[in-house]
Formats: structure tokens, sequence, C-alpha cells
């Protein structure tokens, strides 16, 4: 097993959930109840990379985040290295990756919410900060749930965007689906197996605690609380 | 005519258009209850919705106590809301519509916010206790019949004190002895009440004033016992006495 592969596989999929989170909330929020005309062209965006094949977003983000444009040059203005072949846009090939994997879920759950609910928040005064976090929230728990996960995974397996945008820098850019290629190309299938079954582990544990958080949930609205015997 | 216009509770003139369907209504509430009466489909529900600001009007002006909630020449749409700027009406449907992960309390104390704690606690206790509902105060709606849904829903909307209380046949499925504490409860609240019923003997019970509307126009308007004499057959059948001969 590549103990250092699977720690930075972990961290890049806990760091990539954490921003796609904080930022498909409000996204979502606004995907749903927007009258904007934008609103078909800010769905079209956020689902793109659902649809393209990785090396293309990874070929494209390569390009992007590299020295030949104005993003790339500024970053290295600031920061004195390249995005490219870094953990951090690694962070950002992930996170432009699995962006449908938390907007679409939440925007989904958002969705779900009875309309008489949000009428009658309004009728109580509350504002969209107040509504988004008093009553969708909590009302969509089980999507936010599924998208954290979806997009961990998903994170933790990718391969294409990963190689494109990061190489395959031990310590900083080797994930472990890279570090699984590399065993591979090696000829070093027991120690691949070993690797494969370490993502095998990591993915089902996280699905598996998705559906028992799903379930108990399910439970606890069903049956309500406390009737007071 | 300042005077009388600040005497009306709510003057509304409004129109109203969506899929075929045409609502124009023309009417003024100067009673503290006033039950709305039509058949189905007359665009009773709508006209709730539109003066709770759920439904925008084409064209129109609203106003409550004489300040202007809706006034489509000047582009003034007042947002719902409890809030001194907002629209500070209330609005309960046979859907109680009560927040499914809220104990009964956390529901009326939602439009609470501008208030103390202490104050706001005292107010919910004050609504549970007028509607009947302390022993319910820590269930989730989940863990509530209908009825008692119902009284939460109306301690809920009463609580931040609305100038106005819409209700769309609120009482629907419960019984007459449910019904009659609902109505007391509501009166004791002080709160001034625009009330869709298909029950004449609501209006008689209430001595509303009554609004008739029949296919998206107001017919009638006035006091409950003069407008509704053309339903007497039908509240003498609801009483279960049969209709004299003339």
């Amino acid at each position: 097993m590549d103990w250092q592969a699977l720690l930075l596989t972990l961290r890049l999929a806990a760091i990539t959930t954490s921003l796609l989170l904080i930022a498909a909330i409000p996204l979502a929020f606004w995907i749903v109840f927007t009258r904007s005309r934008l609103r078909a062209l800010v769905e079209a965006i956020t689902t793109l990379p659902l649809l393209l094949p990785p090396t293309v977003l990874g070929f494209y983000l390569l390009v992007l985040l590299g020295p030949r444009t104005a993003l790339g040059r500024a970053w290295i203005h600031l920061t004195g290295h390249p995005l490219a072949f870094s953990f951090v846009g690694l962070v950002v090939g992930s996170a432009i990756y699995s962006l449908p994997f938390a907007v679409q879920p939440i925007a989904a759950g958002f969705s779900a919410v009875d309309t008489a609910l949000i009428e009658q928040a309004r009728l109580l005064g509350a504002g969209r900060w107040r509504m988004l976090g008093e009553l969708l929230l909590p009302l969509s728990l089980r999507s936010v749930i599924t998208a954290a996960v979806l997009c961990f995974t998903h994170t933790v397996g990718e391969f294409g965007v990963v190689l494109m945008i990061g190489g395959d820098i031990p310590g900083s850019t080797r994930t472990l689906s890279i570090s699984i290629f590399d065993q591979v190309q090696d000829f070093n299938y027991a120690a691949a197996n070993r690797t494969a079954l370490g993502l095998v582990v990591v993915s089902f544990t996280a699905l598996a605690a998705l559906y028992l958080l799903r379930g108990e949930r399910a439970i606890s609205v069903s049956t309500g609380v406390h009737r007071g015997e | 005519m300042a005077s009388d216009a600040a005497a009306e509770l709510l003057d509304a003139d409004i129109l109203f258009r969506r899929a075929g369907f045409e609502l124009r209504a023309r009417f003024m509430l100067r009673a503290p209850w006033t039950v709305l009466f039509g058949p189905s489909g007359a665009g009773k529900t709508t006209l709730l919705r539109v003066i709770a600001g759920l439904a925008a009007a084409e064209r129109g002006r609203l106003t409550l106590h004489g300040r202007v909630l809706t006034d489509t020449a000047k582009g003034i749409a007042v947002a719902p809301g409890t809030g001194a700027a907002q629209r500070r009406i209330g609005f309960v449907t046979q859907q109680a519509a009560l927040f499914p992960h809220l104990t009964a309390r956390a529901n009326v104390a939602f439009g609470l916010t501008s208030l103390a704690p202490s104050a706001r606690q005292a107010r919910v206790a004050e609504m549970l206790r007028l509607f009947g509902a302390e022993a319910l105060a820590e269930r989730r709606p989940a863990a509530l019949s209908g009825g008692e849904r119902q009284r939460v829903a109306l301690a809920r909307a009463v609580a931040p004190e609305p100038e106005l209380l819409l209700l769309d046949e609120p009482f629907a499925a419960l019984d007459v002895t449910a019904r009659v504490a609902m109505i007391e409860a509501l009166r004791t609240s002080g709160v001034q009440v625009l009330y869709v019923s298909h029950d004449l003997a609501d209006a008689w019970q209430t001595n509303a004033n009554a609004i008739v509307l029949e296919s998206g126009q107001v017919v009638a308007q006035g006091e409950a016992r003069v407008v509704l004499a053309d339903y007497r057959s039908q509240l003498l059948a609801q009483l279960g006495a049969s209709t004299p001969s003339r």
C-alpha cells in the first residue's frame, strides 16, 4: 500500500468536498429559486464536467492554470510557483470536476421541499439566509450528505483530471489512482492489488456510512419525536 | 376621504390573470370578521394569495389600514413577512404546513425573531395556551393529529400579531366543537380575519360581514345576514331544519 498516496488522496478529497459544499449550497439555492434568465446557462456550466471526458477537462484546466493565461500568471506572481502540478491545482481541478456531484443532489433536495413550507416561512418573515439555514438545509440534509459522499468518493477515484493537472509527483500530486497506474506500469500487480483494495475499502465505507445515515434519518422523520407518552 | 380610507381594514382593487382564469376583485373589508363565500373555482384561494403577497396582481392597488401593500401603477409590492416594512399578513390553509423538523413550540416561535428571548417565550406560551396546544409544545408535526396541527398552525400565524389573518378553510377537517373553539380563540386574540368557508353557519356564528365571489368577480358584499339571504335555504339545511315555504 502506498500510504503517502492514500493520505494525500484523503486530504485532497476532504478539502475538495468541504470547498464544494461551501460553494454548492448557495449555488443550488440560487438555481432553484432564481427567476434570472442566466439560470439555464449557469445550470449548463455546472453540469458540463459530468459530460466532458476527464482528459478534456484536465487539458483545458492545465492550459487555464498554466503560465500562458492571465490567471496562471497572476497565481505565479502571487505565490511564486505555478498552479498546475501542485496540490492546490489538484484541489481546483477536483472541485471543478466534482461540481455537478455537489450541486445536483442539493438542488434536487431544495426543489423537493414543499412549497407551502417555503411560503409559510416567507409569511413569517424569513429572509433568504434564514430560509436556507433554518428550513431548506435541515429538510434537505440527506441530499447534502449524499452530495458530500459523492464528491468525496468521486475525488478519491478520479484519474484523468488529476494526471493532466497534477502529473505524478510523490507527496504532492500522486493520488491513489495514479499510484495504482504506476504500479501496473511496473508490473507490480501485488502492490497494485493492495492499493486498489484500499480504494475499494474507502469507497465502500463512505457509501455504507451514507446509506446508514440516510436510513436512520428516514426513520426519525417518519416517526416524529416524543409523542408525550 | 382620508379618514374613510383609514377606517377600512382592507381596500382592494385587483386584477389577476393566469392560465385562462381572470380575477377582478374590488371590495373593502370593514368588519373584524369577513367570510368569503363562493363556489369552487370562483377564485377565493387566488384572491387570498394575492392579498398575502404570494401571487402578484397584474394590475391594481391594495391597502391595509391605509398602508399601501400593492400598487402596480407605482411599482409597489410589499413583500410578505412580519416586519414593520413587510406585509404583516398571516395565512392558514387546510394544509397546516408546519415545519416538520421543528417542535410545535419552535414552529410558533418561528415568526418572532424580532422579540427578545424572554418576550418570545412568553408570547409562544400565550399562543399555545390560547389555542389549547400547551400539551403539544414539544411534539413535532409528525406526532400530531390533523386537528392538533391546525391549532399549532393558527397559534403560529397569530403569534406575530398580523394586521390581517387569511384563513382558507382551515377548519374543514375539524368537528363542530373544535371549530367553535378555534373561532373563539381567534376572536379572543383580536386578530382581524378574512375567512374562506363553504359553511354558512360560520358567518352567522361570527356575526361577520360577507363577500360573495363568483367566476373571479365580487358579486356581493356587506353584512352577512343580508348578503347571504339567497343562501338561506342552504343554511337551514345545514342546521338540520326544513326550509319554510313561502
